[in-house]
């Protein structure tokens, strides 16, 4: 974390936003409430993802390029990817390909949306 | 008010035309303004006659495909209403001869949309029972309607989806491996060619409108159109359209056996599971491109609140259901 600011500290003032923010949703209704639940949902993602860094990016690539036996860029990567998925040379049944797709999307969600999680096997579908 | 007042003389003018008598409109009241539609409740007040009422108008909004107009929507929903499905009866069209945008009134039906609700309050136990049976019902009265009587309802099939989803996608020009990987998994399954029969396009927990009993009403019928039957009972299936109850794959109420059984003995047709299953990858392919939409038009400026780049954000929960699916998880 940047200590070279002076107090409050970046995660100090995230923390004091936040309160701010949830006190302030709690003293609305309405339209204004909803907003102000969607910007606070979005300070979260933005705080979520400096917290991860470059680490979430750097460990797809090295996935992606593992999967695919060539290197390159991350959006490299998954053009050629996409590109495979699109004529063929790739197949959405194979199972190294899902659980490289996993990995990253689950890193995504970290992000994105932490509580929401993957369904478990089984069930009563065909 | 003169909004108000002014909007109401139109109403009364309309309903004298249409049908042929003089009525009081009453506590006109906005309901709600999206995209597509401007939504008003009032009461048409006349000796003998004290009709609650909704009144829907055109807004002139995009929409993520060609909806309906609203005339064309009140003609669909009319042909429920008449074949017998829980939806509000239409009680007049109107239009540009109002001096009104195209639009059209319906009986006001009571109950809760709000999904939330339906799939958690206790209050809704009783229904929740009911409501996989009262929409497998309806969903066979819907199919049954006559598609030739209603040739005006665009013909979707599966191919022609996919390419204008893989048209919308590709132009946002984001490499996205997961969608790229349900793409080809929905060009090497294709379901079984099927005549095509009316679907309404959009029948999911927040478009049914619930009371005490179950199904009070079928809504929003903007996205009908002629295709495959399947269409619908995967799209209802839908995680997004859970609302947090997971194990129940069925709009958050109930299990695909009760659903397909119930479809099967109200139909006369076989559910063919492998089909749905197509459709429900589809929907969630849609879903994820509508998120995408939602973002690009942000990031446009054509929007301007935050909300819809928020949205964005919600294309890795599409990606993860699309690998469920694609792996065979959940219900």
């Amino acid at each position: 974390m940047n200590r070279f600011a002076n107090r409050p500290h970046h995660d100090e003032l995230a923390a004091a936003l936040r309160e701010s923010l949830r006190t302030l949703i709690a003293r609305l209704d309405g339209t204004a409430r909803f907003e102000l639940r969607v910007a606070l949902n979005a300070f979260e993602i933005l705080e979520r993802e400096a917290a991860y860094g470059d680490a979430p990016a750097d460990a797809e690539r090295e996935r992606l390029a593992a999967l695919l036996a060539q290197d390159g860029s991350l959006d490299e990567l998954r053009g050629e990817l996409c590109a495979r998925l699109r004529d063929g040379r790739a197949s959405p049944d194979d199972p190294a390909l899902l659980t490289t797709l996993r990995a990253g999307v689950l890193a995504r969600l970290a992000i994105d949306q932490p509580d929401f999680k993957s369904l478990p096997l089984s069930g009563d579908r065909p | 008010m003169s909004d108000g007042n002014e909007l109401a003389g139109k109403l009364q003018a309309a309903w004298r035309r249409a049908r042929g008598i003089a009525v009081d409109i009453d506590a006109l009241r906005p309901l709600s303004s999206g995209a597509s539609s401007n939504t008003f409740a009032f009461e048409a007040v006349a000796s003998g006659l004290h009709e609650r009422c909704i009144l829907q108008l055109d807004a002139g909004g995009e929409s993520f495909v060609s909806a309906l107009s609203k005339s064309e929507q009140a003609r669909a929903q009319q042909a429920a209403f008449a074949a017998g499905v829980r939806t509000p009866e239409v009680l007049l069209c109107v239009g540009a001869d109002d001096g009104l945008a195209d639009g059209f009134v319906s009986r006001f039906v009571d109950g809760e949309t709000l999904g939330k609700r339906i799939v958690g309050d206790s209050r809704y136990a009783d229904a929740r029972r009911a409501l996989p049976q009262q929409c497998a019902q309806a969903l066979a009265g819907i199919h049954a309607l006559d598609a030739d009587a209603l040739a005006f309802l665009p013909l979707r099939t599966a191919t022609t989806q996919i390419a204008e989803l893989a048209a919308r996608h590709r132009h946002y020009g984001e490499n996205l491996p997961v969608f790229e990987a349900a793409f080809a998994w929905l060009a090497g399954h294709p379901p079984p060619a099927r005549a095509p029969c009316v679907i309404h396009g959009d029948f999911r927990t927040g478009n049914l409108l619930v009371d005490d009993d179950g199904l009070a009403a079928v809504l929003d019928w903007e996205l009908a159109h002629r295709g495959d039957a399947m269409e619908d009972l995967g799209w209802l299936c839908m995680r997004s359209w859970r609302f947090g109850r997971d194990d129940l794959p069925v709009g958050g109420f109930g299990r695909r056996a009760e659903l397909h059984e119930h479809y099967e003995r109200a139909s006369g047709t076989a559910v063919d599971p492998a089909a749905v299953h197509f459709w429900e990858l589809l929907g969630t392919l849609k879903w994820g491109v509508i998120c995408q939409w939602f973002a690009h038009r942000r990031l446009r400026g054509e929007l301007r609140h935050l909300e819809p780049a928020v949205i964005g954000r919600r294309v890795s929960e599409v990606e993860l259901q699309l690998l469920d699916l694609l792996e065979g998880r959940g219900p």
